[in-house]
């Protein structure tokens, strides 16, 4: 039998969202209440699993009031609090920030930035030729897994994940200040100089798939990536007696990621190293 | 935690200016060297270990001071002593750009570039300073290739020089506008004899011994390098008084620069006959209550920038359930253009103290933090000895004046970082985490340092409330208009005669202003309120210098520059300079100020030399890139970091066909 974790109840408070009256629970984020009504905000920094940051400013929100936009993934609903989500300020908020992130880092692997960038008319580009990049190649230190921080769009996901959220690890950090900070281990170290565990939860919570595993990256180097023709298939991880369920990515017969369902209730997404890397005997066949 | 630390060691040198400021480590887990048989029974952990982080900060000063540059064997013992992450430490000692993480000469020379320098000739102090030490930059020495050094290298100092121990680089505002241009040097040694006698171990953080330093005001580049070759043989400071015209003659009417140049300022005696603790004394008669009330019925409003009503922040502080409450004064005047504060700090610096100590006992807080610009060595050495002194005499510890009430406060050092000024980033640079900005809600009063309620000051707001307590509220608010009461202090610069800090009463007008600091004869324009304010044309002068006339006006009061231009200043070059300055100073949190200010920055570069239509598509786009940076940024050096820019732009028409200034 599957314990289902209750909440205890929570009042319900009225606002309006697009000149629609709607409910949402006391303490939930306007993000929660436009999804709720079935509105497609994006989001980037944002992670189910984790305190929102607000960092990446892509879900801008007009409140009535207000004098600058508000995030939504953060900002909590308030009785009588009016909302807009397609304000010409709001979508111009959200176009600049997409133009601002394509013009400076690599999205070609971020799930729906390329549907944003169309929906919203942006146009990284016209920064010209010129515009400054992030401009790093991809850290290759270890077997397991690819730190490409081309396609970094500085969240603090995997921050918050491998510190004080979930794994208190606290390998890495952000490091410098402005457009040349950087997520970084202490002194820039390599992985296997620091304090890594290789949990992989930092690839889990990755938007932009600037953490990959290694077999990824090889993958799409070689070439022969093809999510279409992988399955997904949700098991549980035969190593110790915790039970955390893996999904496993299998492409051609072969294991080639290992992701968890955010939604367990136990393990939010979270494995350690065996779970996450340690398949490789599944698929010993000699 | 279970934190994962390398092998590197600190030098001697390091383990002692760490040890200087924490004292001996307890056992082996902190990084002593030999493991005792009760190191493998006991272990400070938890709470008690952890809650020492806010000691960051002061220790990566302790070892900057001392060794010039932080490597990876004192970061990692510092790191082991507070039990911080070693990643978490080095991104904080990354965030700030008076840190190195590289190897670095002893003595670093910080020529200010900024905006009033900057008419003031700093360029030619480069020039000549090329010539004498170099090229600007840090130390060529190899190092770890990380993220922080181009971070705080910034846009100049790509290039390594090393003239016999001494590097310099460009720098933003160093608050010494009235004496532009300006340089300081700052040379790392171990603490002097004098100050190592009173140097004695300390856990309560005060700062140690700092760094020999030489501010060097109006600099030529021969001055500039005989005083990084000899940083403490380098000739005194004029006082603090010669940055106050006003000071002497005129000085009847003046209610903040009253004792500046008056009193001595190492002696409280004086302050005490000069009216001082006068206010703390009606204070007492008044209760925490009546104080709030007085402050409220004045109409005190925060001198920063953000003009919020001082009495209302107090009372919400003081209603709050939760304790400790905290005091913080925003002494990190960072603003380019911006001084007043190291001249009140540095002419009066007993009525700062004065002043929080009242500040503390309206709000209930027992420990008031004064956050002060790393780049002030005068103010924190006054503010040390006044302190001290009033610790002494009774007037700071468990009893001030013999009140029952306790009340003590701590100087912590900026390290070079605008945003610190931010009132939320200021909690997280305390706290020894990275100076960003907290998104609001919550607020300050509710859960500001360390998550408890925080009323978050300026220093000219704190100073303004010793005439409230004085005077009355009444007589107080009878200077100034209805909205703005009192007077506001203007830091003058530019092209001016007597450049300096003005005190007037809110009202006077920006011409008024500019008549006793002697304007140009041929103004061009008026930057008001700093790089974060915008652009007055000569024909506006009358514009009321107060939070409601500047509004009005379009334009703002910001923190009081009023930075003077006249027709000799290229400015595309200064529109270029403060797109510098958010580029540099910007935190980096958030997409729209990260990526945007270098797109403004970008735009600004390719029309410096152009006019009209060739400028016309780079001036939508920074319209474009402006309004978001306004609108979805988190806290408000993004959301003004396009201000300036946009009133040269429709208020100067600086891009326009036939600007003089768009075509030199």
């Amino acid at each position: 039998m599957t314990a289902v974790p209750l909440q205890p109840p929570r009042r319900l408070v009225d606002l309006t969202l697009d000149g629609e009256p709607v409910r949402a629970p006391e303490g939930s984020t306007l993000l929660d209440a436009c999804r709720a009504s079935g509105k497609d905000i994006p989001t980037l920094c944002q992670g189910d699993t984790l305190t929102p940051k607000n960092a990446c400013r892509v879900c801008v929100v007009e409140v009535e009031g207000a004098r600058t936009l508000a995030p939504a993934c953060s900002r909590r609903v308030e009785p009588g609090m009016e909302v807009r989500t397609d304000t010409d300020r709001a979508r111009h908020g959200r176009k600049v920030v997409l133009e601002l992130l394509a013009s400076s880092t690599d999205l070609s692997t971020t799930p729906r930035a390329a549907e944003w960038i169309e929906e919203y008319g942006a146009e990284p580009g016209r920064f010209g030729p010129d515009a400054a990049r992030v401009d790093e190649q991809p850290k290759v230190d270890n077997d397991l897994y690819v730190r490409d921080y081309d396609k970094c769009i500085l969240c603090y996901k995997c921050v918050d994940a491998c510190g004080e959220q979930w794994q208190n690890t606290f390998a890495i950090a952000v490091a410098g200040r402005g457009f040349d900070a950087r997520i970084s281990t202490e002194h820039d170290a390599p992985l296997t100089d620091s304090a890594c565990v290789y949990c992989g939860n930092c690839i889990e919570v990755c938007p932009t798939g600037a953490l990959s595993f290694k077999s990824e990256f090889d993958m799409r180097a070689a070439g022969t990536w093809d999510e279409s023709a992988q399955t997904e298939t949700t098991t549980v991880c035969a190593y110790c007696g915790v039970g955390c369920n893996l999904t496993l990515h299998v492409q051609d017969n072969d294991i080639v990621k290992v992701t968890s369902p955010h939604d367990n209730p136990v393990t939010h997404g979270n494995l350690c190293i065996k779970g996450r890397f340690g398949y490789q005997h599944v698929q010993n066949r000699d | 935690m279970d934190l994962h630390f390398g092998d590197s060691k600190p030098t001697d040198e390091e383990r002692a200016a760490v040890d200087a400021l924490l004292g001996p480590p307890e056992s082996a887990w902190e990084g002593a060297d030999d493991r005792t048989e009760g190191d493998l029974r006991w272990a400070r952990g938890g709470r008690a270990a952890r809650e020492r982080r806010d000691l960051l900060l002061p220790g990566l000063h302790a070892i900057n001071d001392r060794v010039g540059w932080i490597s990876e064997g004192a970061l990692d013992y510092l790191c082991r002593r507070l039990t911080v992450p070693p990643a978490e430490g080095y991104g904080v000692a990354t965030f700030y750009a008076m840190f190195s993480v590289r190897p670095r000469p002893a003595t670093v020379v910080h020529v200010c570039t900024d905006l009033a320098c900057a008419a003031r000739g700093s360029a030619e102090v480069c020039a000549g300073l090329e010539r004498e030490l170099g090229a600007a930059g840090s130390a060529a020495v190899a190092g770890p290739q990380g993220p922080g050094p181009a971070a705080l290298a910034g846009p100049q100092g790509a290039a390594a020089s090393a003239g016999g121990g001494v590097v310099w680089q460009r720098s933003p505002c160093l608050g010494l506008c009235e004496r532009a241009p300006a340089a300081l040097a700052i040379r790392a040694g171990a603490p002097t004899a004098a100050t190592g006698a009173t140097a004695a171990p300390t856990t309560t953080s005060a700062p140690a011994a700092t760094a020999a330093t030489a501010v060097v005001a109006p600099a030529t580049p021969a001055a500039v390098a005989e005083a990084a070759r000899a940083v403490a043989d380098a000739p005194a400071e004029p006082p603090a008084a010669a940055a106050v015209p006003q000071a002497g003659t005129t000085s009847r009417g003046l209610r903040l620069l009253r004792r500046v140049g008056v009193v001595d300022p190492a002696s409280l005696d004086d302050y005490r006959a000069h009216g001082g603790y006068a206010a703390l004394r009606r204070a007492f008669e008044l209760g925490p209550a009546g104080v709030i009330r007085e402050v409220s019925d004045a109409g005190l409003v925060g001198r920063g920038g953000a003009a919020f009503p001082t009495g209302r922040k107090w009372d919400a502080t003081a209603r709050q359930p939760d304790h400790p409450h905290h005091l913080v004064c925003n002494a990190d005047e960072s603003e380019p253009g911006t001084f007043k504060d190291r001249v009140l700090m540095e002419g009066d610096p007993y009525a700062l103290i004065e002043a929080m100590t009242i500040a503390g006992y309206a709000i209930g807080a027992h420990h008031g933090y004064v956050y002060l610009r790393g780049e002030y060595p005068r103010a924190l050495a006054r503010l040390e000895h006044a302190i001290g002194r009033a610790r002494v005499r009774g007037l700071l510890g468990p009893d001030v004046l013999g009140q029952g009430y306790a009340f003590d406060i701590e100087i912590r050092r900026g390290a070079g970082a605008y945003i610190c000024g931010e009132e939320t980033a200021i909690f997280n640079s305390i706290e020894g985490r990275r100076g960003e900005p907290r998104s609001k809600p919550p607020f300050p009063v509710e859960k500001g340092l360390f998550s408890k309620p925080t009323a978050v000051n300026n220093v000219e707001t704190l100073v303004n409330v010793l005439p409230i307590l004085t005077e009355g509220a009444a007589a107080y608010a009878s200077v100034g208009t209805a909205s703005s009461t009192g007077t506001k202090l203007f830091c003058v610069s530019g092209a001016v005669d007597r450049p300096g800090v003005y005190e007037l009463p809110f009202g006077a007008t920006l011409r008024e202003l500019l008549e006793l600091a002697g304007p140009p004869p041929a103004l061009r324009a008026v930057l008001l309120g700093g790089a974060a304010g915008g652009f007055v044309r000569p024909d506006e002068l009358d514009v009321p210098l107060t939070f409601e006339g500047t509004r009005a006006a379009g334009t703002t009061l910001g923190s009081g520059v009023v930075l003077v231009l006249d027709e000799s200043v290229q400015l595309p070059r200064i529109l270029l300079r403060i797109a510098e300055f958010f580029r540099d100073e910007s935190c980096g949190q958030c997409v729209p100020c990260r990526v945007g200010t270098v797109r403004q920055e970008e735009a600004l570069h390719r029309i410096k030399d152009r006019t009209g239509a060739a400028a016309a598509g780079d001036i939508a786009l920074l319209r474009e890139v402006g309004q978001a940076m306004r609108h979805a940024s988190i806290c408000g050096l993004g959301q003004t970091a396009w201000n300036a820019v946009e009133s040269a732009i429709d208020r100067l028409g600086v891009f326009e066909q036939d600007q003089k200034g768009a075509s030199a």
